[in-house]
């Protein structure tokens, strides 16, 4: 019930006003459940910038879309030219526009190393495969928004991204093809698909996505956080109750990331300002030409973050087959916390054969997603093919290489303490 | 009727029946929403299947139609027009069109439903011009051994009579063959639709 809380008791005029609302609404209670008293391990390193850099990132998107789509129009007649508006005549569009494409990329590097710090430290397991989970949803979410926000500027990749993305869809047997016009919303890619896609990219997934994000950390602030020594810090508690290894968040981890998101702003506007289109990577040559269903660019690529599924589509020479192998890379992700059958939780005290099979992932992800950019030789695709072979040896084979080797003594306290 | 107790048979009945009703609601509900995402009127209308008379297409000539916006192309092959195509197979890209779109009932080497009627997508595979018929077996200055068939100015695509691309071709596809059927006792063809099944 809630009067069996201790409401707040702060002195002053600005105290009062404090109690007076937090007898009605437990603010008191959820500045210290989830930053005055979070207690994290006092050991994070670099990787642990990543998950509030990514809420950065939103947040980012979020005010930059919300401008964009004051000037924006979603209609295959309006919508380059709408741009180029924002571009060219709208004061400080071309700001928040770079802000908004380049947003979209960092948002991805940065959900790839938090992904991979995971990986790293084994933080999705147990008790920490839900987040690993919701995370994956954020994820699937993420790729879904950044492939309906890469139609809408409705420049020629736009349109023919949009037309082998949604025919992907037609591989699905007996359905397929209703299932692609369904998508449409016409015979071709066309107004109608422009139109819903806005509505999806700036309503729909953005709700999810927020959604998403605070169950992800309603999950980690439940169980707390893992740290890159693996070491449950909740095993050992001073006299107080409060975890030896664990520091409050805030003012520790506020001041830490606030620093990160410094440094991180620094690269974001280096290149906002120098180099927006980032050689082609972050917004591509053939989307400064506007959607021609005439025209078929010579080569369709999706943008960098896309790429390594995108190499594995092109490495399998059946479409089918192709559409359920680059479904299945991203979705052999969701079971991670259950093949990896590790003892141990950190690649700091697993054997040689972790490291090994690690390295081997990280290498196949990005020469993967370097041939995706390529234009597929009858040499890389050997190649792509390869890596992709890698890529799903590291999870199909991951329940007898986690297990293998000599583990190290997983210390009793972080490494770093005191 | 007034019993001590709550009556656990009748609240667990109430309870089933209200989330068997809702559900059903709930679904029916669905239907709106997810059939506004169906092609409209307007854009069905757009993309209508298109007749083509074939009762005055001579032999050799080309008739240009669109559909959905782009051109279709449909063209009378003559008997020694079809006898150019197996011998030039060896410097075909994708002679069997295993890499190409075209319906399964046009995948064979004339890649039509019949051999002496060609029905092409006029868009070049490679970026999107329009190739032009040169159908007379002659030597041109983009081949010395041209037996006839498609060429695009743009960037030197070739192609054969049945739109299967030559090696040494931007283009990587061979032309894409639209859904198609005949109707009215052959006379005349109907793009969009394939012969069986309904609209494509």
């Amino acid at each position: 019930m809630a009067d069996e809380r201790t409401p707040a008791n702060f002195p002053g005029v600005a105290g009062g006003v404090l109690n007076w609302v937090d007898q009605r609404l437990p603010v008191v209670d959820f500045w210290n459940k989830h930053i005055g008293q979070y207690y994290a391990p006092k050991n994070f390193n670099v990787f642990y910038f990543f998950g509030s850099l990514a809420m950065l990132v939103l947040v980012n998107q979020i005010v930059t879309g919300i401008w964009l789509a004051m000037h924006y129009k979603p209609s295959a007649a309006e919508a380059f030219a709408s741009v180029e508006f924002i571009m060219r005549d709208v004061e400080w569009g071309w700001l928040v526009r770079y802000m908004h494409s380049t947003g979209a990329s960092f948002f991805f590097i940065v959900v790839y190393l938090h992904m991979f710090r995971a990986l790293l430290y084994g933080s999705y397991q147990k008790p920490r495969e839900l987040i690993w989970v919701l995370g994956m949803f954020i994820y699937l979410a993420l790729m879904a928004e950044a492939f309906l926000g890469y139609v809408l500027p409705w420049g020629n990749m736009s349109l023919w991204g949009a037309q082998v993305i949604i025919s992907l869809f037609g591989a699905v047997p007996i359905i397929g093809f209703e299932l692609t016009e369904w998508i449409r919303g016409d015979f071709v890619v066309g107004d109608a698909t422009i139109n819903r896609f806005f509505s999806l990219h700036v309503v729909a997934l953005p709700i999810a996505i927020l959604g998403l994000v605070v169950i992800h950390l309603a999950a980690l602030h439940e169980v707390g956080s893992n740290n890159p020594d693996g070491i449950d810090i909740k095993k050992l508690k001073g006299p107080d109750g409060i975890p030896k290894d664990g520091i409050p968040f805030h003012p520790y981890y506020t001041v830490k990331d606030i620093w990160g998101a410094s440094v991180f702003l620094l690269l974001f506007f280096f290149v906002i300002f120098f180099a927006p289109h980032f050689g082609g990577l972050f917004l591509e040559w053939d989307n400064f030409a506007i959607a021609d269903p005439m025209v078929t660019p010579a080569h369709i690529k999706p943008v960098w973050y896309f790429t390594p599924y995108y190499a594995m589509l092109r490495a399998i020479p059946d479409k089918l087959s192709g559409v359920v192998i680059m479904g299945a890379a991203v979705m052999i992700l969701f079971l991670v916390p259950w093949l990896d059958r590790s003892p141990v939780r950190s690649m700091r005290y697993r054997p040689t054969i972790a490291k090994v099979a690690l390295t081997v992932f990280v290498v196949s992800f990005l020469t993967l997603g370097y041939l995706g950019m390529q234009p597929g030789s009858t040499v890389q695709t050997i190649i792509a093919q390869v890596f992709t072979f890698l890529y799903f040896a590291f999870f199909i084979l991951m329940p007898f290489w986690s297990t293998m080797g000599k583990f190290k003594p997983v210390p009793e306290r972080v490494t770093t303490h005191d | 009727m007034a019993a001590e107790g709550p009556d656990l048979a009748r609240r667990r009945f109430l309870t089933a029946t209200t989330a068997v009703v809702g559900g059903v609601g709930g679904i029916m509900l669905a239907v709106p929403f997810i059939k506004m995402w169906l092609p409209s009127e307007r854009a069905k209308a757009a993309g209508a299947p298109v007749e083509i008379d074939l009762s005055k297409l001579e032999a050799g000539q080309l008739l240009i139609q669109p559909w959905r916006g782009r051109p279709v192309y449909v063209f009378k092959r003559t008997e020694q027009m079809l006898e150019t195509l197996a011998p030039e197979e060896p410097r075909l890209k994708d002679k069997d069109s295993k890499l190409s779109e075209q319906p399964a009932y046009a995948s064979g080497r004339d890649r039509a439903i019949k051999p002496d009627v060609m029905v092409l997508l006029g868009v070049c595979t490679h970026l999107g011009c329009g190739p032009k018929l040169y159908a007379e077996p002659s030597p041109q200055d983009f081949d010395s051994a041209w037996k006839g068939g498609f060429f695009c100015p743009c960037h030197n695509s070739r192609f054969d009579l049945a739109g299967r691309v030559y090696s040494g071709s931007p283009a990587a596809t061979n032309l894409t063959v639209p859904p198609y059927s005949y109707i009215d006792g052959d006379k005349k063809l109907l793009i969009g639709v394939d012969p069986t099944a309904g609209a494509a």
